[in-house]
């Protein structure tokens, strides 16, 4: 798709998006190459003598508390927090978007409803959802977790979705379709879906950012992602009595959050001025 | 000749803020045979584009067309349809062309897909048949290099262009009517007179029946066959193209050529009509132009009905019975 192309050209062109691009090209292949080079991230080599070593040539990130290599554990840790949080937002960008489409194409009572239902969910915080949905487990299974995060992040997507085609659904093109007797579903995955996709790739984008704190939060409080598998909030919830005596078992789980969550919204951003037609 | 296309007592209605219906068009009557141009003229809000959505049952919602309304196509009754059956008149009998090339076609999908995807929705073809028809089809909208423009996004074509693949588009299905909603309103004068050849051409090659909406009566000379001219919602005056020009009978469309310059003929002072076309809901009772009217007198208090002048020649005037006495 041209257009596509074009907007990642653009922000490929701006300076802050450049970084951001870079640093999350730099945190997707750490994530990919380095945990089959480290040692495993659950080994415990001794918890008398190799616990909280800092920093060194052994263990660039130190060990922690039970001698884990941090810098493994962090390398893991960007696999399932990374993976957690793309399939979360592909699920929530899929609901939103075909709520959104279902809305504001069949507008009416359908959409009077869909929208108040909405509403009535953007009224309450997600963390309240999500802490009232993962009180039901004592142990969440890590495909629950993706469904969880999904299930509660599509509500501002479909508003946006909906914005969208109402304004596209005046549109010569649409009614030109309908008069060419395209179907409704002809009509709304052909030529509404692929002319929000702009604006969908920019919630999608920044949804990441969210669900990556959402969850390194969550896991922090001991309600996301479940020991042993390693995670960011996790991995600082893990450490959090060593914290001033050995700072680099929370530290380096914390930068890797940051820097994952400012590359996401860096590109989010940008994407989002190149669509603006204000910005030129 | 029995006419391919027959609209009789067309009423289209849509609810005022207060929940009241009013009628944007309303008793609307035509007919179109084979072949055959009928030029549908009048301003902007004066119902003729809802009129042409009607005939494909696209009149947006909460807009309604009334019970007493009837639309034939050949022998269907097109108000009667429903689902698939509904759908397979939209393109295949009927196609249509908007106004504005710039957003009538879908911006993410290449110009050759769009033609292909409107004759595939018609056709059991393949996607290779459907893009080699779609290759024709450019060809013969008169667009240079075809397989190259094929490949092209909307954007990256001009406003003749996109036009032109509009109404290849709308010929996909190869319909037997051709609506044309002010096909050349949004293209510069020089772009015009090329689409409008364009039209001409297919319609003698295909022997399709157009119903060209236009606020101009500059291209409805040469052009239409017939012209029907409305006002607020309903046909005023109705003739054959030649006639109309000559003898332009209703206050409204004689007010309609007084305010156009003419090439030929004495220098004159336009007289525009005074007023403006009131919005729907506000039209006066009796005859709609009264106001306006240069001739009004009691009698148009009364609506008046729809009396011959002439040969093939009719209008909404009291003039009308007048005439006839004399």
């Amino acid at each position: 798709m041209g257009s596509l192309r074009a907007l990642l050209g653009v922000t490929w062109r701006r300076p802050s998006a450049r970084i951001g691009w870079l640093l999350l090209g730099a945190v997707l292949a750490a994530a990919l190459v380095l945990p089959p080079i480290l040692p495993d991230p659950a080994a415990q080599p001794d918890i008398l003598s190799q616990a909280n070593l800092p920093p060194g040539l052994g263990h660039p990130f130190g060990t922690d508390m039970l001698s884990r290599d941090v810098l493994s554990r962090v390398a893991w840790g960007a696999r399932v927090s990374l993976s957690v949080a793309a399939l979360a937002v592909v699920l929530s960008v899929t609901i939103g978007a075909a709520v959104g489409l279902v809305a504001g194409y069949a507008g009416g009572r359908t959409d009077a409803v869909l929208m108040r239902l909405v509403d009535a969910a953007l009224a309450v915080p997600r963390l309240f959802i999500l802490l009232l949905l993962l009180a039901v487990w004592e142990r969440i299974p890590l495909a629950a977790l993706i469904v969880i995060l999904g299930t509660t992040g599509w509500f501002a997507t479909s508003r946006l979705v909906r914005g969208e085609v109402l304004r596209l659904r005046g549109e010569d093109f649409v009614r030109g379709a309908e008069a060419l007797g395209a179907g409704r579903r002809r009509v709304m995955f052909r030529h509404l879906l692929p002319n929000t996709l702009g604006p969908l790739l920019v919630a999608a984008t920044l949804g990441v950012g969210e669900v990556i704190l959402l969850e390194a939060g969550l896991s922090f409080l001991g309600l996301g992602i479940q020991p042993p598998t390693p995670s960011w909030g996790g991995m600082i919830l893990d450490a959090k009595p060593v914290l001033v005596t050995a700072p680099w078992s929370s530290v380096f789980p914390g930068l890797a959050i940051l820097v994952t969550v400012l590359a996401v919204n860096l590109v989010g951003d940008a994407l989002s001025d190149a669509l603006d037609p204000r910005s030129a | 000749m029995t006419p391919v296309l027959e609209v009789a007592d067309l009423r289209i209605t849509f609810p005022d803020s207060d929940g009241r219906r009013f009628a944007p068009v309303d008793g609307v009557s035509f007919s179109l045979t084979r072949g055959e141009t009928l030029a549908l003229v009048g301003e902007s809000g004066c119902g003729k584009s809802l009129t042409s959505l009607s005939l494909l049952r696209l009149v947006p919602p909460p807009g309604r067309i009334e019970p007493q309304s009837r639309i034939r196509l050949g022998g269907v009754d097109v108000l009667a349809l429903e689902g698939e059956a509904l759908r397979q008149i939209r393109g295949r009998r009927i196609g249509m062309i908007f106004q504005d090339p710039m957003t009538s076609l879908n911006p993410v999908f290449r110009a050759g897909d769009q033609i292909a995807e409107a004759v595939r929705a018609h056709f059991p073809v393949s996607r290779r048949e459907a893009a080699e028809r779609a290759l024709v089809l450019l060809k013969e909208v008169g667009i240079p290099d075809p397989a190259s423009r094929a490949r092209a996004y909307p954007h990256q074509l001009s406003g003749g262009m996109r036009q032109r693949v509009m109404i290849a588009i709308a010929l996909a299905a190869e319909p037997d009517i051709l609506v044309a909603d002010e096909p050349t309103t949004a293209l510069d004068v020089t772009v015009q007179a090329q689409i409008l050849e364009v039209l001409d051409r297919l319609q003698d090659t295909r022997g399709m029946a157009v119903l060209l909406i236009t606020h101009d009566l500059g291209i409805v000379a040469g052009r239409a066959d017939r012209v029907a001219v409305m006002y607020a919602g309903q046909i005023v005056e109705e003739a054959p193209t030649g006639e109309l020009f000559a003898s332009p009978s209703h206050p409204y469309t004689q007010g309609l050529f007084a305010s156009v310059p003419r090439l030929d003929g004495p220098v004159r002072r336009l007289t525009p009509i005074a007023g403006s076309v009131p919005p729907p809901g506000a039209w006066p009772a009796g005859c709609r132009f009264r106001p306006r009217c240069p001739v009004a007198d009691p009698r148009s208090l009364e609506p008046p009905p729809v009396l011959p002048v002439g040969p093939d020649h009719r209008m909404r005037c009291w003039l009308a019975e007048k005439r006839a006495e004399r």
